[in-house]
């Protein structure tokens, strides 16, 4: 009896701590969202109220659809977020499968380099990379901004995937090589599926730093055809007079897409488990 | 011909010896059985066999071709394992003919092939499920259609019973002993469930921390082991083993008696000892018995016994049921 009743009290506690924490983490959306929607008058005088008739406006998302090309923008953290999240997750696999299926000298070495970049920040490289950019010539296009994106996301994705891929039963690899199948077929074929879930994981931890970040834009692809949304909304504030209007629209806006990402991605978290293989 | 042979054949991980020089020579049609507790390297060199290991040092050789360093794929073996490994995103049909079509067989040579092995194993209703819809035994039945259709020299089965429950277990090993007998292949069969050896193989192989300790029928096994080893590992229960007074007396270090093969007399006989212990199975009683000198003394008789704990009774042997080994552990 006291069992029972205790573990409602702790569950309600749970529920309590985890209710708390998402309105804590809600709060600021809420905010930069109803905001977004007000005049310029209204967000001043009273930030924490909803929208009503007097204040409501849509100035803010008509200045960031006539000022600007940020349909342009969108288009462009899209492209490198997406091809980021493709490159970090092809080469990232990859590395864990070496990591985890294969006998080699130095091994357990290779394994810790590769995530010494967990713990190393990638930005204490930037003069570096700016330099070996300009170098390249690299400067202001997309593809500079996917490399470092790719290398700053490899160091997790090949701790988190290898981590996964030793639990992968090695009979069933095995019984694809008997059975003839190449090591690329058994990558792709056998072991990328049954880490299906893992990868949706670190699509996730990878995608969201990309698509918010504001340092390499502005360092590496400032130019107005090569900049990000977050980079786009910049131009919004300035150092006397900020456009809050605009500011606020388009955060609001650039939440979007990366939310549609993390639903696809989440869907596969969940559908992911292939039950039946082994056991 | 000899279906395979290995000749001195050694595996290193690192510093640790798994497999010491290992010769084999197993005849076509034979069905060989590796047995030996977990760790003694039998799985090792059935991965060796199969291509999936590399040895450290010899050589294997199957059908009279060294396949030192050929691929798992073109040795002309299909494999068994313990965890069904079962192709997940294929149906049954598609994981029986996978390997053919990486052969480039014909098509309607795959449609055959995977006709008559499913009827064999009673599939037939089957092939269009995915192994996620079947059950243990089922997905066991498909692992080993997906070796059947390959028809290759030589089986190779990986503890293929062990993840199966006790009913199961009987049934698909009475189906492995049909299929031998149909099939009339080479099989090889690694197992650390002695019951599984003395019941399926021509010919039992005892492994022992890397070492092959005695090759023989398994009824030559259980008759003449050729040392303490085997004595101790071959039959349920284990062989009793006496030490000291007991085994001078005959002129040994050891002397093992089965416990089928003690009796139980009422005072006298060779030793005495009191009943510890009494495990009544319906068929047989089995009594354990504290006798002075020696561990526990376990003694097998048919039908329905009764004896009192902790009673003292006399036990007495054939003299030609008594195994006696020396100083090294081998028979004398």
């Amino acid at each position: 009896m006291s069992k029972a009743r205790s573990s409602v009290a702790r569950s309600g506690f749970v529920h309590l701590a985890l209710g708390g924490y998402t309105l804590l983490a809600l709060f600021p959306i809420f905010l930069v969202v109803a905001n977004s929607f007000k005049a310029r008058a209204g967000i001043f005088s009273a930030p924490l109220q909803l929208p009503n008739a007097t204040t409501f406006s849509l100035i803010g998302y008509q200045t960031v659809l006539k000022q600007g090309d940020f349909l342009g923008y969108f288009q462009n953290s899209l492209i490198v977020t997406i091809l980021s999240i493709f490159l970090v997750l092809l080469f990232g696999a990859m590395a864990a499968f070496a990591l985890s299926e294969y006998r080699f000298r130095g091994n357990t070495m290779m394994g810790l380099y590769l995530a010494l970049g967990i713990m190393i920040p990638i930005r204490l490289g930037t003069v570096a990379i700016l330099q070996g950019m300009v170098a390249t010539g690299l400067v202001n296009t997309l593809t500079a901004l996917i490399l470092v994106y790719t290398a700053q996301g490899l160091p997790l994705a090949v701790f988190i995937l290898s981590e996964f891929m030793r639990q992968v039963s090695a009979d069933l690899k095995n019984a694809g090589r008997v059975d003839g199948l190449s090591e690329y077929t058994i990558f792709f074929r056998l072991v990328l599926p049954l880490v299906r879930p893992a990868m949706a994981t670190v699509a996730v931890f990878t995608m969201i730093p990309i698509w918010n970040d504001l340092w390499f834009p502005l360092i590496l692809a400032p130019s107005e055809a090569t900049k990000t949304v977050t980079l786009g909304a910049q131009m919004f504030i300035g150092q006397y007079v900020t456009n809050w209007n605009a500011v606020l629209s388009t955060l609001s806006l650039a939440i979007l897409p990366v939310l549609i990402l993390y639903l696809i991605f989440s869907r596969q978290l969940i559908r992911g488990i292939t039950a039946g293989a082994v056991k | 011909m000899s279906a395979l042979t290995l000749q001195n054949v050694t595996k290193r991980f690192g510093s640790t010896d798994v497999i010491r020089g290992v010769d084999l020579e197993v005849a076509e049609g034979e069905f060989v059985v590796f047995v030996g507790p977990s760790g003694c390297g039998k799985s090792t060199l059935l991965r060796i066999i199969a291509g999936l290991e590399d040895q450290t040092s010899g050589h294997v050789t199957i059908a009279g071709k060294n396949v030192d360093v050929t691929p798992p794929a073109k040795r002309g073996i299909a494999m068994v394992f313990q965890s069904y490994a079962l192709y997940p995103h294929l149906t049954v049909k598609g994981n029986m003919g996978l390997a053919l079509k990486q052969e480039g067989v014909e098509k309607s040579e795959i449609e055959r092939r995977i006709a008559s092995a499913a009827k064999m194993l009673h599939l037939d209703t089957l092939l269009g499920r995915r192994p996620s819809e079947l059950s243990g035994g089922q997905r066991q039945r498909v692992a080993i259609g997906r070796a059947i259709v390959r028809q290759p020299k030589l089986f190779l089965f990986d503890e293929p019973l062990s993840n199966l429950d006790a009913a199961l277990r009987v049934n698909t090993r009475i189906e492995i002993a049909n299929l031998h007998r149909l099939l009339g292949a080479t099989m090889i069969y690694v197992t650390h469930d002695q019951v599984e050896a003395m019941t399926l193989a021509d010919k039992i192989v005892v492994l022992s921390a890397g070492k092959i300790e005695q090759v023989g029928r398994p009824i030559d096994l259980y008759n003449k082991p050729a040392n303490l080893f085997v004595a101790g590992f071959i039959g349920s229960p284990k062989m009793n083993f006496l030490t000291g007074a007991a085994a001078t007396k005959l002129g040994a270090e050891t002397i093992g008696i089965r416990p089928e093969h003690v009796r139980v007399v009422p005072t006298g006989g060779n030793w005495e000892g009191k009943v510890s212990h009494l495990e009544k199975l319906g068929s047989d009683t089995f009594v354990y018995v504290a006798v002075e000198g020696a561990d526990m003394v376990t003694v097998r008789i048919v039908g329905q016994e009764d004896f009192e704990i902790g009673s003292t009774i006399g036990l007495s042997a054939d003299e030609g049921h008594i195994h006696r080994f020396g100083k090294d552990g081998r028979a004398l």
